[in-house]
């Protein structure tokens, strides 16, 4: 299911003080990697370095095909090795549509040639991502689809969605959805409230959101199948997934870094770098996001990473698309505004951006054990640097962080027994 | 201030310290003032024979258009000649970005004249940050979508002020479709500056949720306007009409509930509208030609109104970083 160019498996060591919130690790270690296989795990001294399994990001858009100039599998998994990622997800919203197995076998043809590290495609529900009818879901998932999504578009339609739910069956890989009641957020460029009516940019409401999770938790519920819920936004749509997994739905859930550090109060200078969909929204949305990461409601960090050409970002914000990067940044981001400040223990942050995300697509756990492929992260959480748009291995520079000064850095990233990433 | 404080050219502030007009939050109550002060000596200099002054001679104002307008750009346009500035104006249509130029190259474009003021009016929310960040100019922002219309709101205190002799205390009702209205939204941040009231009142459809954030009472009946001071009839869009985006169910059943006649004004009420007027619609036509209506005064005012800010944009410095918490 996931692809990436071949390489020579590693023999190194690392050393620090080793964190697997899986393996229930949390302690000095010298990591002996042969081969690309942990081989040894042996007492080391006291170290600044944190190693923990990589981290596995269940969505990310590498736009290709179609808009290589914004990024390209070489250069979105680069950016992905340089924030600790061992796996990246990529969504199927690409220029052709990812709806079909040739679309879908080229792209894998692809990652085998350029991905730095291990990449699985999503495939679209709808052909077209166009809500109307299914795509050929066995074929697809006979060709290597990890999952299921009309990302970037919810599935407007109840009854279609019903069909992709019992279809799945067959596919036996998981629905991610996009949840977005269109008549609702309608032209919505923002979270609707205090500051939307301030800036009168129009209102793209929590209630969209959370209108539709409710309708897709009952018709999950109905099927009995399980559902994976992309980039939570909203209060309320924590409250029903959180509710629905007492009732034992198989339900899993992924937060993006941008909505559990920003507010819409970030829109009001208008940078469009603080546009997103769902957008940005109030302070109590926000902090139920992040309870609802620490309590395991929301298992999954997941970046949305969306690069988009300078030139279309720069553009007045009503006229700029949505979406920021997010794949270099992850885990500065949140280390620097959750686990500094004491919001979020760092095991948990550690466990939701690598065994979390893996779990709900069925991917292999990274773990510190050995005979495992080593899937390791080094971090520094002292390092203080400043982000800045020339040290960027992703195509894109639209990040909600230029020039913000983070605490703690990705030194160094070995995916698949590979050493992808060393500062 | 006299008019001789026109006659001559005063030094500009240096370009570092250039201040933009992007929305009324860019203004203290002081700088309000100050404008309308300014504005009111202009005022005077306008009954003279000779009309034009020689404030900015030498100075270069681009008004930049992205879409249509009538008051705004003729008041701009002449607002600066009548201060001597040399002026260009520039229309979306019959320029480079009928070609596909972006907003961006074509700030670019004119900022390599080094102009001193760009007054810009665009329909997307956000194009004036765009505008003042990569040019050297002095924005002004003439209109951004739905966001903001500083200017218009600082004409309308000068009016208010002008008629009913203060704007401290003032109650102001702002009736109709607040959900599109940059003017709306402007004038509530600039009645809340100069200590004024203002109540919102409209279908609940077309009045944002969440609005009284930013300093203003909300209300769905039209009675409530009788206890304002002034009643701010606001333009009503017949493009919001369109299907799908049916804000209220029909324009007929909007006069009925909303329409500001002859019986809902008050004696004593003064009515004010932006323009165009949709008579019949938002306002009756009896009330659009009475004596309470100063919507020929709201003209008026625009002119010098411009006048004032293109002037105290090119003569009076930034003020510099507050130092106490709470100096704004």
């Amino acid at each position: 299911m996931l692809a990436c160019r071949n390489g020579r498996s590693a023999s190194l060591v690392l050393e620090g003080r080793v964190v697997d919130p899986l393996e229930g690790i949390d302690e000095c270690l010298r990591i002996t990697v042969e081969q690309g296989v942990i081989v040894r795990l042996e007492p080391a001294g006291a170290s600044r370095l944190v190693v923990a399994p990589a981290f596995v990001d269940p969505h990310v858009h590498l736009r290709t095909p179609g808009r290589e100039d914004e990024e390209t599998l070489a250069t979105g998994t680069a950016a992905a090795a340089a924030g600790g990622y061992c796996a990246v997800l990529a969504m199927p919203n690409t220029d052709p549509v990812v709806d079909n197995a040739s679309v879908l076998a080229s792209l894998v043809e692809r990652a085998r040639a350029e991905a730095l590290v291990p990449t699985g495609f999503l495939a679209a529900i709808s052909k077209g991502q166009r809500g109307e009818e299914l795509t050929e879901m066995g074929e697809l998932a006979d060709a290597g689809a990890a999952g299921f999504t009309d990302d970037g578009r919810p599935v407007a339609s109840a009854g279609l969605m019903r069909r992709a739910l019992q279809y799945a069956t067959v596919a036996a890989r998981p629905l991610a959805l996009h949840e977005e009641e269109p008549s609702l957020s309608r032209d919505g460029q923002m979270h609707e409230g205090a500051v939307s009516a301030e800036l009168g940019l129009a209102g793209w409401p929590a209630v969209a959101e959370s209108a539709m999770v409710e309708r897709d938790l009952a018709l999950a519920a109905y099927e009995q199948r399980p559902l994976h819920i992309m980039h939570v936004s909203a209060r309320q749509s924590v409250a029903a997934i959180r509710a629905a997994q007492e009732r034992g739905l198989a339900v899993t859930a992924e937060v993006t870094p941008h909505h559990l550090c920003l507010t819409d109060d970030a829109v009001r200078s208008l940078d469009p770098n603080t546009k997103m969909n769902p957008p940005l929204r109030s302070e109590e949305h926000r902090l139920a996001l992040v309870e609802a990461l620490r309590d395991g409601t929301i298992a999954c960090i997941a970046t949305d990473h969306a690069p988009h050409a300078r030139h279309e970002k720069e553009a007045p914000f009503e006229e700029a698309p949505f979406g920021v990067t997010g794949l270099e940044t992850a885990f500065s981001a949140l280390h620097t505004r959750l686990v500094a400040p004491g919001v979020l223990p760092l095991a948990t942050l550690l466990e939701r951006m690598s065994a979390g995300p893996a779990r709900a697509f069925g991917l292999p756990l990274p773990r510190v054990a050995v005979g495992e492929r080593a899937n390791l992260v080094q971090l520094d959480l002292d390092a203080k640097w400043t982000v800045s748009e020339h040290a960027f291995r992703s195509r894109s520079v639209n990040s909600w962080l230029l020039g913000e000064t983070l605490r703690g850095r990705v030194v160094r990233t070995v995916a698949d027994g590979r050493e992808v990433h060393a500062a | 201030m006299s008019e001789l404080a026109f006659a001559d050219a005063p030094p500009a502030p240096p370009r570092e310290q250039r201040r933009h007009l992007l929305a009324v939050s860019d203004l203290t109550r002081a700088d309000v003032e100050r404008i309308l002060d300014t504005a009111q000596a202009l005022a005077r200099t306008l009954d003279r024979d000779v009309k034009k002054l020689p404030a900015l001679r030498g100075r270069t104002v681009v008004h930049l258009f992205y879409e249509s307008s009538t008051r705004t750009l003729s008041s701009f346009e002449l607002a600066a000649k009548r201060l001597s500035a040399d002026t260009m104006s520039l229309r979306s249509s019959g320029s480079s970005v009928d070609k596909g130029e972006s907003l961006k190259d074509t700030a670019l474009t004119l900022g390599a004249y080094d102009p001193d003021v760009i007054v810009l009016r665009h329909p997307a929310i956000g194009a004036p940050q765009l505008v003042a960040g990569v040019t050297r100019a002095h924005v002004v922002n003439a209109g951004d979508g739905k966001h903001q219309h500083p200017t218009q709101a600082l004409l309308d205190l000068f009016t208010m002020r002008a008629a009913l002799g203060r704007l401290d205390g003032l109650h102001v009702a702002v009736v109709g479709d607040v959900l599109h209205s940059r003017v709306a939204r402007s004038l509530v941040q600039a009645l809340a500056l100069v200590g004024a009231r203002s109540t919102l009142v409209g279908p609940p459809t077309l009045i944002p949720r969440g609005i009284e954030a930013i300093g203003c009472e909300v209300s769905h009946e039209i009675e409530t306007i009788a206890d304002a001071d002034v009643v701010y009839a606001l333009r009503m869009q017949s493009e919001r009409m369109q299907p799908g985006a049916a804000f209220v169910p029909s324009l007929r059943e909007y006069a009925a509930r909303w329409a500001i006649t002859p019986e809902r004004v008050r004696p004593g009420q003064v009515v004010m509208h932006p323009g165009p007027m949709n008579r019949g619609v938002e306002i009756d036509p009896r009330v659009a030609d009475s004596d309470a209506a100063l919507v020929t005064e709201q003209v008026r005012s625009g002119l010098v109104v411009r006048m004032a800010v293109l002037y105290d944009l090119l003569t009076v410095a930034a003020t510099p970083a507050p130092v106490a918490a709470g100096v704004t």
